[in-house]
C-alpha cells in the first residue's frame, strides 16, 4: 500500500521569504479502510461497565457487534478447593464473600444444603428469620442493580435513591449481625444470634417507606423516553433460549417461564407465604428491569408478613452435638465444656451422603451441592453459580447489536463477579 | 425413587448402571458411551421432558480407588422434577466423556469449568478452553485431589511466571487471528499457542 504525505494549509497560515503561505507537512497516513476491516477491543477488566474485573474482549464492524468473547477468573478464589479443608461451620464465612451484594441469602442457602445432608429440622422462629435475611438480600441486591444499571444508561438519580434504600438494610444487617458485608448470620441448626430488640420495629418502619422509593423509581423509569429507548427491544432471549441456556431468576422470568424455585420446589415454608410471581413478556433488557422492580414490591409483601407471623422460642435447635453452647456454661458446666471442645476441634460430622438444595437468591437458583464421606468436612462443595450461567448467555445476546447495547444487556445480567469466579 | 430410573432401564438396559437415593434425591449411573443418547432421550421424551440442565459439576474423593464421577443436575421444568445423572471415570484412564453441548447451551461454561477444575475432557464442546484459570495455567487441576491448597509451584515461582507473562498470552488464539496479529507473534509465542495453549510455559524450567 502506497503512503502519501498529507498537506493541508493552515486557517492562519505564516508566509515564506517569498510572500508565499507556507505548507506544513502534518506526518504520513495510510488511506483508511474503514468497510472491511474488524476492530478488536477490550473492554475491561479495570472498567466500570462491566461491574467488576470481568473482561470483554469485542469484535467490532464500524460500531455493530459481532462477537464478544468474555475472560473470566480475574477474581478467582478457590472457595470450592478451600471448602474442602474446613468444617461446615467454617465454609459459612466463605459463601458471604461470593455473591457479596446477597450475602445473607448465600448463609441460608449453605446452611440448608448442610442440615439437609445432616437430616436436622430447624425451629419455626429460625424458619421465619431466615426468609427475613433472604428477603432483604433480594432487596438490597436488585437496589445495587437498579442504580448501577441506570448509571450505565446515563441516569444518576435512581443510582442515589436505590443506594439510600440498601443503606437502610445496611444499617438493620448491621445492627443484627455485627457487619454490613460480610454477615455470616447462620449456623448449622440455627442462627448465629437472634435478631436484637428493636430490629424488628426497624424493619417494619422500612418495608412501610420503601414502597415509596419503589414508586419514585418506577415514576422517573419506567416510562422514560431514553430509559425505553435504550433497553426494549435489546438483547432479546425467547423462553425456549432461556431454558436451553440453563438461565434462571429474572433472567429466566422476563423471557416468559414462569419459575421461581421459591414457588416450584419451596423451602422455608415459602408455600405459606402470599406473594406473586413476576413474570415478563419479551426477554429484553427492559422487561429484566421491570421483572427486578416489581420483585422488590413482592420481596416487601412477604417481609411484611413474615414480620406479622414471627413465633417466639428459641432460634436454634436444642442438640447440643450441632449447636455451640453459650460461652457462660462452657465456662462453668464440664458437659458444656466437652461439647464445646469437640466442636470447635472435630466440627460437626454428617453422615456419608451427598445432596443439591436450591434456593432462589437476587440474581437465579443459587444451588449447593454438597457430598460427604462421613468425616466433618465435605468431600465436595460445588455452588451452582447464578450470575455464571446467565452470564453464558451474553455472547448470544449482544451478537449484532451496537456497543452502547452491550453495556445495557451485560448490566441487564446482574452478575457479581465473587460468584463468577469463586 | 424416581419413576424415570425404571423408564431409563427399560430403554436402555445395560448402559444404566446402579441407582440410588440419598436425602430424597434419586441418582443414576451411566455408562459412558450412552450419556449422549441418554440423555437426549431424557430431554425429548414426553414422559421425561427433562430440559432444563441445572449443573454440570464432577466429584473426586478422598479414596483414591473410587472412580471421578461427572454429575449431571437435570430438571423438567413442566413436571417440577429432578433427576441426577451421574458418569463414573477411572482417575488412572481416559478422563473423556461426551459433550452436551448439543443438547443444552447451557452446558458450554460449565463443562469449560469441569475441563478447567477437574481435567476431564469434553469430546464435541465447540471450544474446550481454561475459563477461570489463564490459558497457560501450567499447575494442573486445582480441584483434584492430589493437587495441593496452595498451588504446586512455590509462590516466588508463580510471581516470576506472573511478571514473564507476555501481553498476548492474555489473548485466545481465535481473538489474535480477528486482529491478525498473530503473524507479529514470537516464534515460540506462535509455538505455544499452536500447541493447545495450555502447555507449560517456555522457560518454566
Amino acid at each position: 500500500m502506497s503512503k502519501r504525505t498529507v498537506e493541508i494549509e493552515l486557517a492562519t497560515p505564516g508566509a515564506d521569504a517569498r510572500g508565499q503561505p507556507l505548507r506544513v507537512p502534518l506526518g504520513v497516513a495510510e488511506p483508511p479502510d474503514v468497510a472491511a476491516e474488524h476492530m478488536l477491543i477490550n473492554i475491561g477488566p479495570q472498567h466500570p461497565a462491566t461491574h467488576g474485573v470481568l473482561r470483554l474482549v469485542v469484535e467490532l464492524d464500524g460500531e455493530t457487534v459481532v462477537r464478544v468473547i468474555p475472560h473470566l477468573g480475574y477474581l478467582h478464589s478457590g472457595f470450592e478447593k478451600l471448602g474442602e479443608y474446613r468444617h461446615y461451620n467454617q465454609i459459612i464465612p466463605l459463601t458471604d464473600r461470593t455473591d457479596y451484594l446477597s450475602p445473607m441469602a448465600n448463609n441460608v442457602g449453605f446452611a440448608l444444603a448442610a442440615e439437609r445432608l445432616m437430616g436436622i429440622a430447624i425451629t419455626p422462629r429460625c424458619t421465619v428469620l431466615r426468609v427475613i435475611a433472604c428477603e432483604m438480600s433480594r432487596i438490597i441486591s436488585h437496589m445495587v442493580w437498579l442504580g448501577t444499571t441506570s448509571i450505565d444508561l446515563g441516569a444518576f438519580t435512581p443510582f442515589l435513591w436505590a443506594f439510600q434504600e440498601r443503606e437502610r438494610i445496611y444499617n438493620l444487617q448491621e445492627m443484627w449481625t455485627g457487619a454490613r458485608l460480610t454477615t455470616s448470620v447462620t449456623r448449622v441448626g440455627g442462627m448465629m444470634a437472634d435478631v436484637p430488640d428493636d430490629f424488628v420495629a426497624g424493619l417494619r418502619h422500612f418495608t412501610q417507606t420503601f414502597p415509596k422509593t419503589l414508586s419514585e423509581i418506577d415514576r422517573v423509569l419506567t416510562r422514560n423516553g431514553v430509559w425505553v429507548g435504550r433497553t426494549q427491544g435489546v438483547g432479546v432471549l425467547t423462553a425456549a433460549e432461556a431454558i436451553n441456556h440453563s438461565l434462571s431468576g429474572p433472567m429466566l422470568r422476563a423471557s416468559g417461564v414462569a419459575y421461581d424455585v421459591r414457588k416450584d420446589k419451596p423451602y422455608l415454608d415459602y408455600e405459606t407465604y402470599d406473594f406473586d410471581v413476576v413474570v415478563g413478556e419479551h426477554g429484553d433488557v427492559y422487561d429484566r428491569y421491570l421483572v427486578r422492580l416489581e420483585e422488590c414490591s413482592q420481596s416487601n409483601r412477604i417481609l411484611q408478613q413474615a414480620l406479622d407471623r414471627l413465633p417466639d422460642g428459641p432460634v436454634n435447635i436444642a442438640d447440643p452435638r450441632v449447636i455451640l453452647p453459650p460461652k457462660s456454661r462452657a465456662m462453668n458446666d464440664m458437659e458444656a465444656m466437652i461439647y464445646h471442645f469437640k466442636q470447635v476441634m472435630e466440627g460437626v460430622k454428617a453422615p456419608v451422603g451427598e445432596t443439591y438444595v436450591g434456593i432462589e437468591n437476587p440474581k437465579g437458583e443459587l444451588g449447593t451441592y454438597l457430598v460427604s464421606d462421613g468425616t466433618a468436612k465435605p468431600v465436595r462443595w460445588r455452588i451452582r453459580p447464578p450470575s455464571f450461567i446467565n452470564l453464558a448467555a451474553l455472547p448470544k445476546m449482544a451478537a449484532g447489536h451496537l456497543l452502547s447495547d452491550l453495556i445495557a444487556i451485560n448490566a441487564s445480567v446482574d452478575i457479581v463477579m465473587g460468584e463468577v469466579d469463586r | 425413587m424416581n419413576p424415570s430410573v425404571d423408564a431409563l432401564r427399560a430403554t436402555f438396559g445395560p448402559a444404566i448402571g446402579r441407582a440410588l437415593e440419598s436425602c430424597g434425591d434419586t441418582i443414576v449411573y451411566v455408562g459412558r458411551e450412552a450419556l449422549l443418547d441418554v440423555m437426549a432421550w431424557l430431554r425429548d421424551t414426553p414422559q421425561q421432558t427433562y430440559d432444563y440442565l441445572v449443573d454440570i459439576t464432577a466429584v473426586e474423593y478422598r479414596d483414591r480407588e473410587r472412580p471421578l464421577e461427572v454429575v449431571y443436575n437435570l430438571r423438567s421444568l413442566t413436571r417440577r422434577a429432578d433427576l441426577r445423572v451421574k458418569v463414573e471415570l477411572d482417575p488412572q484412564g481416559d478422563l473423556t466423556v461426551d459433550s452436551v453441548v448439543s443438547l443444552w447451551q447451557g452446558a458450554d461454561w460449565l463443562e469449560r469449568e469441569v475441563y478447567d477444575m477437574f481435567g476431564i475432557t469434553f469430546r464435541g464442546h465447540p471450544d474446550l478452553r481454561r475459563i477461570l484459570m489463564w490459558e497457560t495455567y501450567a499447575e494442573g487441576y486445582p480441584l483434584r485431589k492430589d493437587f495441593p491448597l496452595r498451588g504446586r509451584f512455590s509462590r516466588a515461582e508463580q510471581v516470576r511466571q506472573a511478571l514473564a507473562a507476555q501481553p498476548e498470552a492474555h489473548y485466545s488464539l481465535e481473538e489474535l487471528s480477528i486482529a491478525e496479529a498473530y503473524e507479529e507473534l514470537p516464534a515460540d509465542m506462535k509455538e505455544r499457542l499452536r500447541h493447545g495453549e495450555r502447555g507449560r510455559l517456555p522457560d518454566s524450567e
